[in-house]
């Protein structure tokens, strides 16, 4: 498996660290009620089709991706940095 | 026997080699099967199961029964395929799987038991008694059923992986490859061209034929020049594409040293990873065998196999040859074994209305229905309508017709289709993203069917890459179309092999769909048919023919199994090349390495790193009396020890205050300049994650501190928050840890020495305080915290000066009776302070259960806060840090019960962590975890470890042993 | 009062040559993280020209004279060779990394084959051409790979890494070697 790092390019899945869903992206506000932590904690789809998830470039360019790919096809359509997705 | 004038053999090179220690001669360019069969060695191996003899059913990687074990100096090598091993002077090749000779096996027995080894023996012949599966069965089994054997002693070979990267990978280099590999070169493309046999032209080299008016092998040489004359190919023989991977990733297998003898530091092997934008499969096909009663006698073979052996090789593998073989290849061989000079003696095709005409006996609509001869062939039993007759033979051709080697095409899922115009499976276009398939593999089996095939496949992949397709004109070849066949099996009784690998008969395959296995996938499990070494590659299609035809349905209907990487059996070494010894993992060295060897410390790892365990005095006999030794040192005088391992995070911007405040559970925003803090570190489910010190160099510069174990984690973690909740703060931070040494000095004396070799004596440094101190005029930083309950310094140079400030400090602290401590002494200093590592942080712990719940601040959100206040995270049934003492020596990892409770998981209450013997208090400590065990203070627990069989009563106490108020380490 | 004598990374390490590739110790040198606040790029690259630098593209670096900077990750790159120039100060963090790094550098038209055993990217000149920085594992080790010429690439990693480094070249180039004296 290979990810294009929107900085290093093209590379092997070894320099990637995998974190999990792209969900724990969306923390809540503090305050927020305990069923939104557990949502964003703990609940997960396993679609089988598009998923969107987290990777670590640990032996790159020490940025978190947002990876858009596919389960079936294990297509990977999309490689962004968390840091630079809008609203960051 | 050797034909003159035949043959691709270097015959100006005889090469010597033995196998089951009788020497023979063969020549360079043999295979040990080319080369046995050429001295009339028929008989190469026993079958898995039966015992049966074997020679050698294929002349490639595919090959089921001519497994050898190979011996060298320092290797043995079990299942070695003789039709691969290429032969060198001196190798030592051993048949196997046998008891006693190759020629007298005393398991042949097993043939005659076979009634009772037929598919699902074990699941039913050994049932009883229960017992004796494990300690009689299942090894008498191991022993009969097997291949070869390991050695048993280290693999001392060199292996190598590496990496490669093209935009056309062509896989395979016979007419279609050299075809795709000549086209993709032509237009300025990166090509590798890789084949698994020595030499480059694939069945050419078997078949012979014509390309363009010429002898197909002269047109092969001419494109193998240019290919190698251009600088953007790469040809790599002997390399066996083993697996396709996901975006162009591809795994091969290159034989590096296997051919020759052995030399030092010469690769045995190599795993390359490639990955190629585009991929041509040029793989070809394999011949598939037909089942009829005993077909599996050493000189029984592949047509192809024959004509490879005989133009190749120039070996014939027999006197009296005969073919059975409904194709004009079979009639090919048969015209080119005459002319060399052999005698064929019949041509069994079971074609009704075929030609005749040949200078043999031709037996047209007849069939093969049986074979004689005890260790390889003598004779056939031929049928022919009504009447069978014998004919004396030493050698018989056969052939089923082909199979696409399109294993490739289905590495990432996909499933070939039925093509029944040529009555095989052929592959599903698509099935690996970039990868097409040309040629034999692709079902087009004519030699101009290959080159127009690879030709194209080329193109394709150049038009998508955006090179320009050059335009070569495609040699005239043969286009013959093909004679689409499906003898699977022939109808008549006896045990006729399906996959000879594994010793199923077509008869274990109808008892699988007796006992109502029928899908393709169950038979497989209960005959373990395309489970052996070959994985099938010359049955699979030929017993799902013989289930589907028992089943009553169709061969598409019945399916096929799936193919997986790898495509031949690729040694673990080589997968794991580089990464045994000090391969496995990088060696992280301290600036105080060698001076720690210097005092003959023993060194320990600690995450990558490498610590000194202790440093022993002449007289100390165990590590205990020197960690005793310097634990004492540092409680009485000073102690000096490399810390350099801490993981060190510099922290700067307007906001780095803010987000410490945010990744820290207490607050640091209002730390002063020129303080330090302990900070604790949560996930974001609430478990702790980490613990160390932040000081504030300045009003926007912070250097945070982790443990040596969690460095890494925390740098991600980090990296994680900042970037995707706060990527817009002026913040940046970068590790340090290897810019700076850093020792701890500590003891009653620490001050004392620090004075005695600072620039200037040590002002007020509070506890927690930091100073900026010149040493022999480096800037030095001092950090004025303890790990060890004494007072401590740490001080922090530059790591260039790491070297000379230890062994400096080292002289020092000995004069003042104190000295260097090890990772022992340090454990012991700071379970009696009760200070926690990760033996105690270890992932399911909280801030509540370590006792610092207090700590995560109330008046600021911070990552993890919200979950560690769920229920349950926090309350008396939550096992808290405590303190053990006893007597008795304790263990960590031991479990706790209150005293009286029957002993079991229902009554734990909780482990140890950590333990020591604390020389300071003079009884042995642990640090545990215990069901509300701060409201258990001077209770007593029954600590039990039936690993290490210990039992002992000991007193719950606080987790800080020593000096509570902390007045040592404030002095 | 102590004399703190500094101890370089590859402190007596003398080159090797195997196979044709020259593999040698790089001396240590000051080398400085220099990584952009958010709006500071401007202000960075007017301090940046005093050393006649500007601030290099991803996957690059720059030099004058001795003086490099070299990209090392997102609005981060290491000035080596130099100290950073004062007015940087509130436009990037700057950090010292002096002696936290261990160079090399393997020289010789082999010199990318040879590291194809341990990098898992393609340091041919093609694909990794003159200019070219980049941050990729060297085996297990986290490293800076820069092109220093047409036939010379450099590898800069831990210096507590140092001895796996030599190590794992020394073998690479071992096999090599032992690989070259059969080829044919
Ligand atoms: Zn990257």
């Amino acid at each position: 498996m290979r990810l294009t790092c929107p900085l290093c390019g093209d590379r092997d899945r070894r320099e990637f660290h995998y974190y999990g869903s792209d969900a724990y992206l969306d923390r809540p506000a503090e305050g927020a009620a305990p069923a939104a932590w557990d949502d964003y904690l703990h609940n997960r789809d396993n679609p089988a089709g598009l998923t969107k998830d987290l990777w670590y470039h640990e032996q790159g360019c020490a940025q978190w991706l947002v990876v858009t790919r596919n389960t079936v096809t294990h297509e990977v359509s999309a490689v962004e940095l968390v840091a630079g997705r809008a609203g960051a | 026997m050797r034909i003159e004038g035949k043959g691709l053999i270097d015959r100006a090179h005889p090469v010597r080699f033995s196998f089951d220690g009788t020497s023979y001669g063969g020549y360079r360019g043999d295979t040990l099967a080319s080369a046995l069969l050429a001295n009339g060695v028929r008989l190469m191996g026993r079958s898995f199961k039966y015992h049966r003899p074997r020679g050698p059913l294929t002349a490639g990687s595919e090959e089921p029964n001519a497994l050898v074990e190979i011996h060298g100096k320092t290797n043995q090598t079990p299942n070695v395929r003789a039709t691969v091993q290429e032969i060198f002077d001196g190798l030592e090749a051993r048949s196997q799987n046998r008891l006693g000779s190759l020629k007298y096996d005393l398991l042949e027995v097993n043939d005659l038991l076979a009634p009772f080894f037929s598919a699902g023996f074990y699941y039913k012949t050994f049932m009883w008694p229960r017992a004796f599966w494990e300690s009689v069965y299942e090894p008498m089994i191991r022993r009969a059923a097997g291949l070869g054997r390991l050695s048993g002693k280290h693999d001392e070979g060199a292996y190598e992986k590496a990496w490669a990267w093209c935009d056309l990978l062509v896989i395979g280099a016979g007419p279609a490859g050299l075809m795709a590999a000549l086209t993709a070169a032509r237009a300025g493309a990166q090509v590798i061209l890789a084949d698994e046999t020595p030499i480059l032209g694939g069945r050419l080299a078997s078949d012979g034929g014509m390309i363009g008016g010429e002898p197909a092998l002269v047109w092969a040489a001419a494109v193998e020049a240019e290919l190698r004359s251009l600088p953007n190919v790469r040809i790599m023989t002997r390399t066996t594409i083993t697996g396709a991977y996901d975006n162009g990733t591809y795994g091969a297998l290159e034989r590096v040293g296997l051919h020759r003898p052995a030399k030092a530091n010469l690769p045995r092997e190599c795993f390359w990873r490639i990955v190629a934008r585009r991929a041509v499969l040029a793989a070809g096909a394999m011949e598939r065998p037909v089942a009829f009663p005993d077909n599996d006698r050493p000189g029984i073979m592949l047509t192809s196999a024959v004509r490879t052996y005989l133009n190749r090789y120039g070996v014939v593998p027999g006197q009296r040859i005969t073919i059975f073989d409904g194709s004009e290849t079979g009639r090919a061989l048969a015209r080119e074994l005459m002319a060399a000079g052999v005698q064929v003696a019949g041509i069994i095709d079971p074609r009704p209305d075929a030609s005749s005409l040949e200078d043999c006996p031709v037996h047209l609509g007849a069939e093969v229905v049986g074979s004689r001869g005890r260790l390889g062939l003598s004779g056939i039993t031929v049928r022919k309508g009504a009447e069978t007759f014998e004919v004396e033979t030493d050698c018989l051709a056969i052939s089923g017709g082909w199979n696409p080697t399109l294993h490739l095409t289905c590495h990432m899922n996909g499933r070939p289709r039925w093509a029944e115009d040529l009555m095989a499976f052929v592959p599903m276009e698509g099935a690996v993203p970039g990868l097409v398939a040309a040629g034999a593999a692709a079902g087009r089996f004519s030699t101009h069917g290959a080159l127009a095939g690879g030709q194209a496949a080329a193109q394709g992949a150049l038009a998508d890459l955006g090179f320009k397709v050059p335009d070569i004109a495609l040699p005239e070849a043969e286009d013959a179309p093909c004679q689409p066949r499906a003898l699977w099996a022939v109808a008549a009784e006896g045990r006729a092999w399906v996959d000879f690998a594994n010793d199923v008969t077509t008869k274990d395959v109808r008892l699988a769909a007796q006992e109502n296995y029928r899908s393709v996938e169950h038979m497989k499990r209960y005959t373990t048919q395309g489970m052996a070494p070959d994985q099938g590659k010359n049955s699979n299609v030929a017993a799902l023919a013989v289930l589907a035809d028992a089943t009553g349905r169709s061969i598409p209907e019945t399916g096929i199994t799936t193919f997986r990487p790898p495509y031949v059996p690729v040694s673990i070494a080589a997968m794991g090349a580089g990464g045994r010894g000090a391969g496995f993992a990088p060696q992280r060295l301290m600036t105080s390495d060698q001076a720690s060897r210097d005092r003959m410390a023993p060194m320990i790892e600690a995450g990558l790193w490498y610590r000194p365990s202790y440093f022993p005095k002449p007289g100390e006999t165990t590590w205990k009396e020197a960690c005793d030794r310097e634990v004492m040192m540092v409680r009485n005088a000073v102690g000096v020890a490399d810390v350099s391992t801490l993981g060190k995070i510099d922290i700067q911007g307007r906001d780095a205050a803010r987000f410490l405040d945010l990744v820290y559970t207490n607050t640091f925003s209002t730390l002063p300049v020129g303080r330090v803090r302990y900070g604790l570190m949560l996930r974001e489910d609430g478990m702790v994650l980490d613990d160390g010190t932040s000081a504030r160099l300045g009003e926007n510069h912070f250097l945070m501190t982790t443990t040596t174990a969690a460095a890494g984690l925390v740098m991600r973690h980090l990296d994680f928050v900042h970037q995707a909740f706060c990527a817009d703060w002026d913040l940046r931070f970068i590790s340090v840890t290897e810019s700076w040494a850093q020792f701890a000095v500590a003891g009653p004396k620490a001050r004392a020495l620090l004075n005695s070799m600072l620039d200037a004596p040590l002002g007020d440094v509070p506890f927690m305080g930091l100073a900026s101190v010149p040493v022999g005029g480096v800037e030095a930083r001092l950090f004025r915290i303890s790990f060890s309950g004494e007072e401590g310094y740490e001080i922090a140079v530059p790591t260039r000066y790491g070297e000379a400030l230890f062994r400096d400090l080292l002289a020092r602290a000995e004069t003042m009776g104190g000295g260097p401590y090890g990772m022992e002494a340090l454990n012991v200093l700071r379970i009696e302070k009760g200070f926690v590592t990760h033996a105690e942080i270890h992932g399911r712990v909280t801030a509540f259960d370590i006792g610092m719940a207090k700590i995560v601040s109330a008046k600021k959100d911070c990552i993890g806060k919200a979950a560690s206040q769920r229920p349950g995270l926090s309350g008396p049934e939550r096992q808290q840090l405590v303190g053990l003492r006893s007597f008795a020596p304790l263990t960590a990892g031991a479990h706790l019960f209150r005293p009286g409770a029957v002993i079991g998981q229902a009554a734990d209450e909780g482990y140890s962590t950590s333990t020591c013997w604390s020389p300071t208090l003079n009884c042995w400590l642990a640090l545990a975890f215990l069901t509300d065990g701060r409201a258990r203070l001077g209770e007593q627990v029954r600590l039990v470890d039936h690993l290490r069989g210990k039992d002992v009563v000991c007193d719950v106490c606080d987790p800080v042993f020593l000096d509570p108020d902390g007045g040592r380490m404030r002095a | 009062m102590p004399e703190l004598i500094a101890k370089e990374a590859w402190q007596g390490q003398a080159a090797v040559t195997r196979a044709g590739l020259v593999l040698a110790p790089l001396q240590d040198r000051p080398i400085w993280s220099v990584a952009l606040f958010p709006g500071g790029a401007d202000g960075a690259a007017t301090a940046l020209e005093s050393l006649g630098l500007g601030f290099p593209e991803p996957n690059r670096w720059v030099s004058a004279a001795e003086v490099r900077l070299v990209w090392t990750g997102r609005a981060q790159a290491f000035l080596m060779g130099a100290e950073p120039p004062a007015g940087l100060a509130g436009h990037a963090a700057v950090t010292d990394q002096s002696g936290g790094w261990a160079g090399v550098s393997l020289s010789g038209p082999a010199g990318p084959e040879a590291l194809a055993r341990l990098v898992p990217v393609d340091l041919r000149p093609g694909s990794f051409p003159a200019g070219a920085a980049i941050r990729a594992p060297v085996n297990h080790m986290s490293a800076v790979i820069l092109r220093t010429g047409p036939e010379t690439v450099e590898v800069w990693v831990f210096r507590s890494m140092a001895r796996t480094l030599w190590h794992e070249l020394t073998e690479v180039l071992a096999r090599f070697e032992a690989r070259a004296t059969v080829a044919g």
